[in-house]
């Protein structure tokens, strides 16, 4: 007889909770071991929130940011309740209590063995006088919408379409996220954000200047020092808008608001579980309850409550190895995380300690500041590590320094280099310009290994025009990419060596042939300025 | 004096004789340039590149030294038998007996299984249309495989799975020729196939061409000075790289929506992996910028809607992995969703290798395929190969294992006991190949037919001299599937013998006296009836038809006489005509790095040597300018590790080690260490590779290993 599967069940059908079913799924393909139910608050299968200001920008529909495709999750044995939400749990009788957030018929009881909060956060919602915190919803009263789920996003793109002006609260990841897609929607943008420059978690100041002075000149407006206290609509003293806390007023169709996000505690904290800013959990994601497990954004792990989606899915890859016993042994021990700013035109990415000081004695800081053409970078080193960078405008850099930073590899000795993101600037390719200087023993011809001392040689001998040294040599015979640079050579000899010139020459110099090819290249040079066939 | 006298130049400059020499293809690459043969013994022999859409009067330096082989003092033209530990000359019967009696007396001990085949991508069309029947009909063995399964398999089999056919190019290569982005995957065609480089320099011109390698490859570098891209990614990190890219392209708007929806299936399923891919997650893996893939992307989609051409074409520093076929498929993937393939002036490709890298994986060297790209399980298959081998389709063996599984299970309990190796060196070629050479040490009887004693003809029990390239008629395909006349040029040496004759005698020897002629053209007229009606159909190619010039590229049937240049602008080869998005996720290097294995090897080629370098090595010209096995890194890495440029190191993996001078390279990255693979004994390369076999395709490892350097003191 099989052993009855243990139940785990998921409480969030979001980024963290979905990407736990499916590790506990790869560990347990045929469900024979574990039987898995997550429960998801909102009515829509699991989505993949990043992509939500992908939505905004209008390049993406709602549909295209769902996680699996229709049928995946049955196939798969895990069951999925979308619309409940868990009003109660029985630590002792293992159960929880699930309430239908559309129908009440969704009410049901489920038992478990193991139960996983994964509740992640939701908007903060500063107090504005005109904005009813509670009653604010994806149904954008008023035209205000906070910019967190599916449904609030599609709420956003509807209002776009009608909306003038728009007025994005924050100026955070998220609020320059809304703010850019707007604005590719042809929306007026103010981004009001309270501190003096945007991103200032993962910014420093000069940097954060580049980077207002870059939303700048893609058309938003950007209102720094300022918060919004008051909403109000349409009425005879003008149309809707926002006033700031000196009085002065933004017209606004459209209120984003992007003010940062709070973990959901509340379950966490009606179950007597040890809550800090998060529902603290240790180093195996294992709640101060037996067999209640947190990951994700309402989780908090040493200290760091999660921000971003990588964390959540490196502690579902850790709790289904715990859970299941593949790696009974595996720890969770935090993520090195890296912001990157995903709006189109602006290039920010943003890694560890960057609030170091250029002068820190303890460190090594590199700063490159060009705010005309809107680029920053700071590299914060520590024993010849990466600790810290910010990289704003840098292009290709950051492929290397993103790799620099998690491998915690020593970094380039050269440091200017370091900062261009390679390990080098590369050599450049032989040009006509350096030709006298360039070394006898340069290739000139790659394809058929062809040496400068050779076309001289060839040239000396009497071959004084390129198809004459490709006769000689076989140089451009290959992809025929060196002939620009033979050419050149013929033009200096001819120039600095009129007396051996092949123009004032006759063929008694053939013993001087420096050629290393015996073969004649008939045809060749009609092949070549002919071209194909 | 000139022959650029081109009667046939409209229909493509390939009739047999110029007025100065036989008109053949060179010997050695998938590119086949054309090349005339003037004198009249080996030892006059001279080569001209000819005029061709393919090299375009170009030919590298393999080429043009291509006839010093002819004339080498290291060429066997006796057979030798192996007695009392030394190869000693011997007669033809003598040898052939030795073989024959061997096959029959193991096959009757242990059965038809316990004698193997391996093949190889440079024999012609005929040579490995027979190999495969005589396999089959002769030997009656399921043991048949060849290196083509390290060259062109996991291309191939994503090529099957998304298109429904494998053609490495489905359009004429001189279509890429006017394109304004080409983005190249793990291809250095600058060193591999230099006249190529003709068709990129449109795109290289105008900024176009992008080349995604661990290296700057000279390709790479072509493609930076001329304001194009180098997408600089760690070894083995291609499928998030393709995946990442395709996730731009979708959310940055680039995506054929179209094209999707009424040419594909399998969008949703695929994108709600890439969805995962965010291009910041990519970077952190693969180590290219976000803003280099955008650009990438953009780039492609540029020039596609306007018209100038967009292409993306994949070679084995992308497939040669444990992933290979998932990686090519998510790559596949990214130019569905830009609508590149199946429309006239963009599309999806892979840049075949070996010279007859094409034509060899189509008519039945691999395990388990039977000619015209069939499928040796399919029934129906079965039944019209069958009928023209006048063979009970029953008696037919099922499939066999895969090269690497092949050479690894040789002399083990129920393994092969003789092997019979033809157009390979896979003692030096062969992944692990530390593994494979204790095997084939293994053998009762190791039976090898070559021209020269490469390093796996050293270790045999029988050689068989062999005809060289100048000295055979036949056909191959190449990269593009256009059927090439090689034309015979020379008279061998005395005691060198056709491959054809050598099968036609084993098979007498051991009782199958028909069915193995030795004429190569009635052997392609057979091959044309065994292929009529499957994927690669070349019934109504003829000698005929390709000595007039005629440019034919397969299919080419009753039904298409005219052969088929572009693929796929109708239809694709599948049942209901649409491509597939098939989700696939990347997996990474099958062996970790850790403390005592820090860094990553890959291997590949340099210009002036082809594949094991058995043939090119013997080239002095060749060989003195390529100078000595070497491993190239970065000063950095070399520093740390104490090494020098120009002196010795060992370069360690977890299977082996490997000596090679050091070569630093400011351009490499730190984390990297590039090895040609070249040579045998203590500078072989494939000493330290890893056989982690893909999946689908069976391709080993080639291209990510874990290595740490010494010195050598």
């Amino acid at each position: 007889m099989t052993p009855t599967p243990r139940r785990v069940v998921i409480v969030g059908n979001g980024m963290a909770g979905a990407r736990l079913a499916e590790e506990i799924r790869h560990r347990d393909p045929d469900g024979s071991r574990f039987a898995v139910t997550i429960v998801g608050e909102e009515p829509h299968a699991a989505y993949n929130r990043v992509l939500l200001s992908t939505v905004v920008a209008g390049k993406i529909t709602p549909r295209e940011t769902r996680l699996k495709p229709e049928g995946w999750w049955a196939a798969r044995h895990i069951e999925v309740v979308t619309g409940a939400r868990v009003s109660a749990v029985d630590l002792e009788a293992r159960t929880a209590t699930l309430t239908g957030t559309v129908s009440p018929a969704d009410d049901r009881l489920l038992e478990w063995d193991e139960l996983v909060l994964a509740t992640g956060s939701t908007s903060f919602i500063p107090p504005i006088e005109g904005v009813d915190r509670d009653g604010l919803d994806a149904s954008g009263p008023d035209g205000v919408v906070a910019f967190r789920t599916v449904d609030e996003c599609q709420r956003i793109v509807e209002l776009a379409g009608s909306a003038t002006h728009a007025v994005v609260l924050g100026g955070g990841l998220l609020g320059l996220e809304a703010a850019r897609g707007l604005l590719g929607q042809g929306v007026d943008v103010t981004i009001v954000h309270p501190m003096g420059f945007p991103m200032e978690r993962q910014m420093d100041a000069d940097g954060g200047a580049v980077l207002a002075r870059v939303v700048r000149e893609l058309g938003a407006k950007l209102v720094l020092g300022r918060f919004v206290a008051a909403r109000r609509s349409a009425d005879a003293e003008g149309p809707a808008r926002v006033v700031l806390d000196d009085g002065s007023e933004l017209p606004a169709d459209l209120v984003v608001i992007s003010t940062g996000v709070r973990p959901r505690v509340d379950l966490g904290q009606s179950l007597g579980l040890e809550v800090n800013r998060g529902i603290v959990v240790d180093d195996r994601l294992a709640t101060s309850a037996p067999h209640v497990h947190a990951i994700g954004e309402c989780s908090e792990h040493r200290g760091e409550v999660p921000g971003l989606v990588q964390p959540g899915w490196d502690q579902a890859r850790v709790l289904a190895d715990v859970l299941t016993g593949a790696d009974p042994a595996a720890t969770y021990t935090g993520t090195s995380v890296l912001t990157r700013l995903k709006a189109h035109d602006i290039d920010l990415a943003s890694m560890g300690s960057i609030t170091v000081d250029v002068h820190d004695p303890e460190h090594e800081v590199l700063s490159f500041t060009d705010p005309s053409r809107g680029r920053y970078a700071k590299l914060v080193l520590h024993a010849d590590r990466l600790v810290g960078a910010i990289l704003l405008g840098v292009g290709d850099a950051a492929g290397a320094l993103t790799q620099l930073y998690d491998s915690g590899s020593a970094v380039p000795r050269d440091r200017l280099a370091l900062m261009l993101g390679r390990a080098v600037t590369r050599s450049s390719a032989p040009e006509s310009a350096n030709l006298a200087e360039m070394p006898g023993s340069t290739v000139i011809c790659r394809c058929n290994t062809v040496t400068k001392s050779a076309i001289v040689g060839a040239f000396r001998a009497g071959a004084g025009s390129v198809p004459a040294v490709a006769e000689a040599t076989r140089a451009t015979t290959g992809c025929g990419s060196c002939k620009g640079a033979v050419e050149g050579l013929c033009s200096w000899l001819r120039s600095s060596e009129p007396s051996t010139s092949p123009a004032a020459h006759t063929s008694s110099d053939t013993d001087s042939t420096a050629t290393s090819a015996p073969a004649p290249a008939a045809a060749l040079a009609t092949a070549l300025t002919e071209g194909a066939a | 004096m000139t022959d650029v006298r081109m009667p046939t130049r409209a229909l493509g400059g390939d009739t047999p004789s110029e007025r100065a020499g036989v008109a053949t293809h060179c010997a050695y690459c998938g590119l086949q340039c054309a090349m005339t043969l003037t004198g009249s013994s080996a030892a006059d022999l001279t080569v001209t590149p000819r005029r061709f859409p393919t090299n375009r009067g170009g030919l590298c330096q393999k080429g043009w030294t291509s006839a010093e082989l002819l004339r080498t003092s290291s060429r066997i033209t006796t057979p030798l038998v192996r007695r009392d530990g030394e190869l000693v000359p011997v007669s033809w019967d003598e040898a052939l007996d030795v073989v024959a009696a061997a096959i029959v007396q193991t096959q009757s001990a242990h059965g038809r299984d316990a004698v193997a085949v391996f093949g190889g991508g440079g024999l012609t069309n005929e040579k490995a249309y027979q190999l495969g029947k005589f396999a089959r009909v002769a030997l009656r063995t399921s043991q048949i495989d060849y290196n083509g399964r390290w060259c062109m398999s996991s291309a191939a089999a994503a090529g099957i799975r998304c298109f429904g056919l494998d053609r490495g190019l489905p359009f004429p290569v001189t279509d890429i020729g006017s394109a304004h982005a080409v983005l190249l995957l793990g291809a250095n065609p600058a060193e591999t196939m230099p006249p190529f480089l003709t068709h990129l320099v449109r795109a290289a011109d105008c900024g176009g061409l992008m080349v995604a390698d661990p290296r700057l490859t000279p390709t790479a570098a072509k493609a930076v000075d001329g304001g194009g891209l180098h997408l600089q990614l760690r070894p083995g990190t291609d499928a998030a790289l393709a995946l990442g890219m395709l996730h731009l392209a979708i959310t940055e708007g680039y995506a054929d929506r179209r094209f999707i929806a009424e040419r594909t299936t399998g969008f949703d399923d695929l994108w709600s992996i890439a969805a995962q891919w965010l291009p910041e997650r990519v970077e952190r893996v693969t180590g290219v910028a976000v803003t280099t893939m955008r650009s990438a992307v953009a780039a492609l989609a540029r020039a596609r809607d306007t018209e100038r051409g967009a292409y993306i074409l994949s070679a084995r520093g992308t497939e040669q992995h444990a992933s290979g076929t998932d990686t090519v498929t998510a790559f596949i993937a990214l130019a569905l969703a830009l609508g590149l393939p199946g429309n006239p002036g963009t599309g999806f490709g892979t840049i075949t290798g070996q010279g007859n890298g094409q034509g060899g994986r189509e008519h039945g060297q691999k395990a388990d395929q039977l000619p015209g790209y069939r499928k040796i399980d399919d029934p129906a298959a079965r039944a019209h190969v069958a009928a023209v081998w006048g063979v009970d389709p029953a008696d037919l063996p099922g499939p066999g294992r895969s090269a690497f599984e092949l050479l690894a299970s040789l002399g083990t309990e129920g393994g092969p006991k003789v092997l019979l190796v033809h157009g390979s060196n896979p003692v030096v070629s062969a992944p692990d190949a530390r593994v494979v050479s204790e095997r084939l040490a293994a053998l009762d009887l190791l039976v090898v037919c070559d021209f020269v004693l490469s390093e796996t003809a050293a270790m045999a029990d029988v050689v068989l001299p062999v005809l060289q390239w100048a000295e055979e008629e036949g056909t191959l395909t190449n990269l593009e599937g256009r059927v090439l006349r090689r034309r015979r040029a020379l008279t061998a040496p005395a005691g060198c013998r056709s491959e054809l004759e050598v099968w036609s005698e084993l098979a007498r020897r051991i009782g199958c006296g028909t069915g193995f002629p030795t004429d190569p053209r009635i052997v392609f007229d057979e091959l044309r009836r065994a292929s009529a009606g499957g994927p690669a159909d070349y019934s109504a190619v003829t000698w005929e038809r390709l000595d007039a010039g005629e440019s034919l590229h397969w299919p080419c049937s009753t039904e298409r006489p005219q052969g088929t240049p572009r693929l796929f602008l109708d239809r694709f080869a599948t049942p209901d005509g649409l491509a597939r998005f098939v989700p696939v996720d990347h997996v990474g290097p099958a062996e970790a790095h850790d403390a005592a294995y820090p860094l990553v090897a890959t291997t590949g080629r340099v210009l002036q040597h082809y594949q094991s370098g058995a043939q090119t090595r013997l080239v002095e010209e060749l060989s003195s300018a390529a100078g000595d096995m070497f491993v190239q890194l970065h000063p950095d890495t070399a520093e740390a590790a104490g090494l020098v440029e120009g002196e010795p190191a060992d370069v360690v993996s977890r299977r082996g080690r490997t000596r090679a001078t050091v070569r630093l390279d400011d351009d490499m990255r730190p984390d990297v260490v590039f090895l040609p693979f070249h040579w045998g004994g203590d500078a072989r390369a494939n000493s330290l590779t890893h056989a982690a076999l893909d999946p689908t395709s069976r391709m080993p490892e080639f291209k990510a290993c874990a290595v740490r350097l010494e010195a050598v003191s």
